[in-house]
């Protein structure tokens, strides 16, 4: 029988962390995330879930930690929010480079100064170039089934992975989620494999000080110099797209449901007018694009799942013979425009398509964002008043 | 039973031949009879960025016989914390946990996750090498440099402040085990070692590591250098036992019937106190003065 029950996205990603049967959780609570540490904690107490629970005194120790009981080859979660994944942010450069396959929810929340604790995606965002991989979530159903599928795609890569979701929006708000059962999702993911030192008692150094060309190492062969080992985790991330594609339709096999893949499309297939966007606003757009459509415009929406690896060629193949491309995110780089944005326009460069190209930042500090103005700005766009800008600047 | 002669030692040596440490390395020396009071082979090291790192070799060779990794300047009592719940977790409980950091990565930068870690309780011993400075990035200036050394950071007035009372911090978090210790005293500091391995939960070691090209003397001083330092009372060698604080070796000696040496007399080799001026000298006197008297009365007080 299918189990549905009306919970948050943080309840979501707790369970989620639990099915997946992680072994060390290290997290330090910052708003809109901390649901997530507290019903963790309460599933650790209670003995429902047998795992090391560290209690640290800082996101810095919460990422450092996690990376640590990783390495030593122990399956591990933590979640954070705003100023706390910027305080992680050394750590996140670790835990790539390391090539430890830690798993975080991050709830996305806007970042000081000045303080907000309400939802934008400026935290994940400013996380773009750590090489980690960033999924994001349309809705909580996507939040645990994308926690569950990323410990399968991080282990098999070592990559670590950012699951990211939106603050309040979905973080504190009860929705319908169906919850995977145990067995299939112990079918799904097996346990973590050994990592190689602990289980062989070999003596590594791991992570040392490396020179930028390669060396000799004492078993005769060339070990890799500084670039190299960086071009490995290059390589990696873009075979990740392969990967998280992969991921979801192993998935949808097993549990009937898709997050698809790296992006998804809705009322594509005919579209003349593309609005592209991430998170909980791609979900949005979907109702602007049905206002646009009552006016007579064909619009859809690309949703993007995976920003990082970033899905170049599937986006751009689904721009093909579109008009008008319109991006919708909550972030910006300052002093240029979305990072979305400037994204999807170096992807469309390499396309014989240009199609006519609009982007806006909305909804920062939580700012209010209906489908009205979507459509409003949308349609704005698509009839050339207005090619980027900043929506609903009230002051 | 305290370890009486240093040829009952293990003979195997875990360091070998092409450290990148300098010629004369306090920290190497410690590093060296530490690892022998360990089982290196069940043990797993944490290690912040310092002459730790260098020590450890350029990948892909290492001339150190255990498994270490490194770490951010400022995380490794976080992630001494996140190795030793990993192991736990996956039933790997026979292992020992060691972080060993510098003063700047202990008393300045990782203070913080150390603080974090220790009241948790968390199960590792943690070694500080205390050579007085940021050395492996040229000498710089810690909270751990004593008053009145030139460092490349204090480099005209010398050094206003004394040294940071990490180990009343530490001890302020009521760990079962804590000790100080001196590659000039290695069976003092093997036995030491070994009692902290034996211990469960948060242990801290402080060891002064004799620095010669950050302290200015010869590298065949590095021995003599250590035993002054005790001789001085600028680094008193002791133990605190679930709070029971007793003097050990060549400070218990000094204790029970030896005279100190004077500031002066450990200076006085050392280039880093050549700008030292008569009232800081007599200020890290009193410093040293006031504070052996504190561990006198303390010694005393628990000896019964």
């Amino acid at each position: 029988m299918t189990d549905v029950r009306i919970i948050t996205a943080n309840s979501a990603a707790a369970i989620a962390a639990k099915l997946c049967r992680v072994q060390v959780i290290s997290a330090y609570p910052i708003t809109p995330q901390t649901p997530v540490t507290e019903e963790l904690a309460q599933l650790v107490e209670s003995k429902e879930l047998d795992a090391e629970y560290l209690t640290v005194e800082s996101e810095h120790s919460a990422m450092a930690s996690v990376i640590a009981a990783s390495q030593v080859g122990a399956r591990v979660f933590t979640a954070s929010s705003a100023n706390g994944l910027l305080y992680m942010h050394e750590m996140l450069h670790w835990a790539a480079g390391s090539r430890t396959p830690v798993v975080m929810a991050c709830v996305n929340r806007g970042v000081g100064a000045p303080w907000t604790i309400l939802n934008d995606q400026q935290d994940s965002i400013s996380q773009r170039d750590t090489g980690w991989i960033q999924l994001y979530c349309k809705n909580s159903q996507e939040v645990i089934d994308s926690i569950i599928q990323a410990y399968k795609i991080a282990e098999h890569i070592d990559i670590p992975t950012m699951v990211c979701y939106d603050g309040f929006i979905l973080s504190h708000t009860t929705t319908p989620v169906e919850i995977p059962g145990q067995e299939l999702v112990d079918q799904y993911l097996p346990p973590r494999r050994q990592v190689k030192g602990i289980s062989d008692h070999s003596f590594m150094n791991v992570n040392p000080l490396i020179l930028s060309d390669p060396r000799l190492g004492i078993d005769g062969k060339m070990a890799p110099g500084y670039m190299d080992m960086r071009y490995r985790l290059q390589n990696d991330l873009i075979k990740a797209i392969g990967l998280i594609k992969e991921a979801d339709q192993e998935f949808e096999q097993l549990f009937g449901r898709s997050c698809g893949g790296v992006c998804w499309n809705y009322k594509m297939s005919d579209a003349a007018h593309a609005i592209v966007s991430f998170g909980s606003l791609a979900s949005e757009c979907t109702l602007a694009a049905d206002l646009l459509r009552q006016k007579g415009l064909r619009a859809g929406v690309i949703g993007l799942r995976s920003y990082r690896p970033f899905p170049k060629n599937e986006i751009v193949k689904n721009l093909n013979g579109v008009e008008t491309v319109t991006v919708f995110e909550k972030d910006v780089s300052y002093g240029y425009e979305g990072a979305l944005a400037m994204d999807l326009k170096a992807g469309l460069y390499d396309s014989v398509n240009h199609p006519k190209f609009c982007s806006y930042v909305v909804g920062l500090g939580g700012r209010d964002v209906l489908p009205e103005t979507l459509a409003n700005e949308a349609y704005k766009a698509i009839t050339g008043e207005i090619e980027h800008g900043w929506v609903d600047i009230k002051a | 039973m305290a370890t009486s002669a240093a040829k009952l030692l293990p003979k195997e040596e875990f360091i070998l031949p092409g450290t990148r440490s300098c010629a004369a390395c306090g920290l190497m020396l410690t590093y060296r009879h530490a690892l022998k009071a360990l089982d290196p082979g069940k043990t797993i090291v944490a290690v912040p960025a310092s002459c730790m790192t260098v020590l450890h070799g350029v990948y892909p060779i290492t001339p150190v016989k255990v498994i270490c990794i490194n770490n951010p300047f400022g995380a490794t009592g976080a992630a001494a914390s996140g190795i030793a719940a990993g192991l736990k977790a996956l039933g790997n409980d026979d292992y020992t946990v060691l972080a060993f950091a510098g003063d700047g990565g202990t008393y300045d930068i990782g203070i913080q996750a150390l603080s974090g870690a220790f009241e948790r309780g968390a199960n590792f011993l943690y070694i500080c090498y205390d050579n007085e400075g940021y050395m492996n990035t040229g000498t710089q200036r810690s909270s751990a440099s004593p008053a009145g050394a030139i460092t490349s950071t204090t480099p005209v007035l010398a050094k206003l402040q004394h040294k940071k009372n990490m180990i009343g911090i530490v001890e302020a978090h009521r760990i079962p085990y804590i000790a100080t210790a001196s590659p000039a005293f290695p069976l003092d500091l093997y036995d030491k070692v070994k009692t902290a391995k034996d211990t469960y939960g948060p242990r801290y070691m402080e060891v002064h590591a004799p620095c010669p090209p950050g302290w200015g003397f010869p590298n065949k001083d590095l021995i003599k250098m250590g035993k002054l330092a005790v001789d001085s009372g600028i680094h008193v060698l002791f133990e605190i036992k679930d709070g029971v604080f007793k003097l050990t070796s060549r400070s218990l000696s000094l204790a029970e019937k030896g005279k100190k040496k004077t500031i002066s007399e450990y200076i006085k080799g050392q280039t880093r106190f050549k700008k030292i001026s008569q009232d800081q000298i007599n200020s890290l006197q009193e410093f040293v003065d006031q504070r052996w008297n504190e561990f006198l009365e303390r010694h005393h007080r628990n000896s019964f």
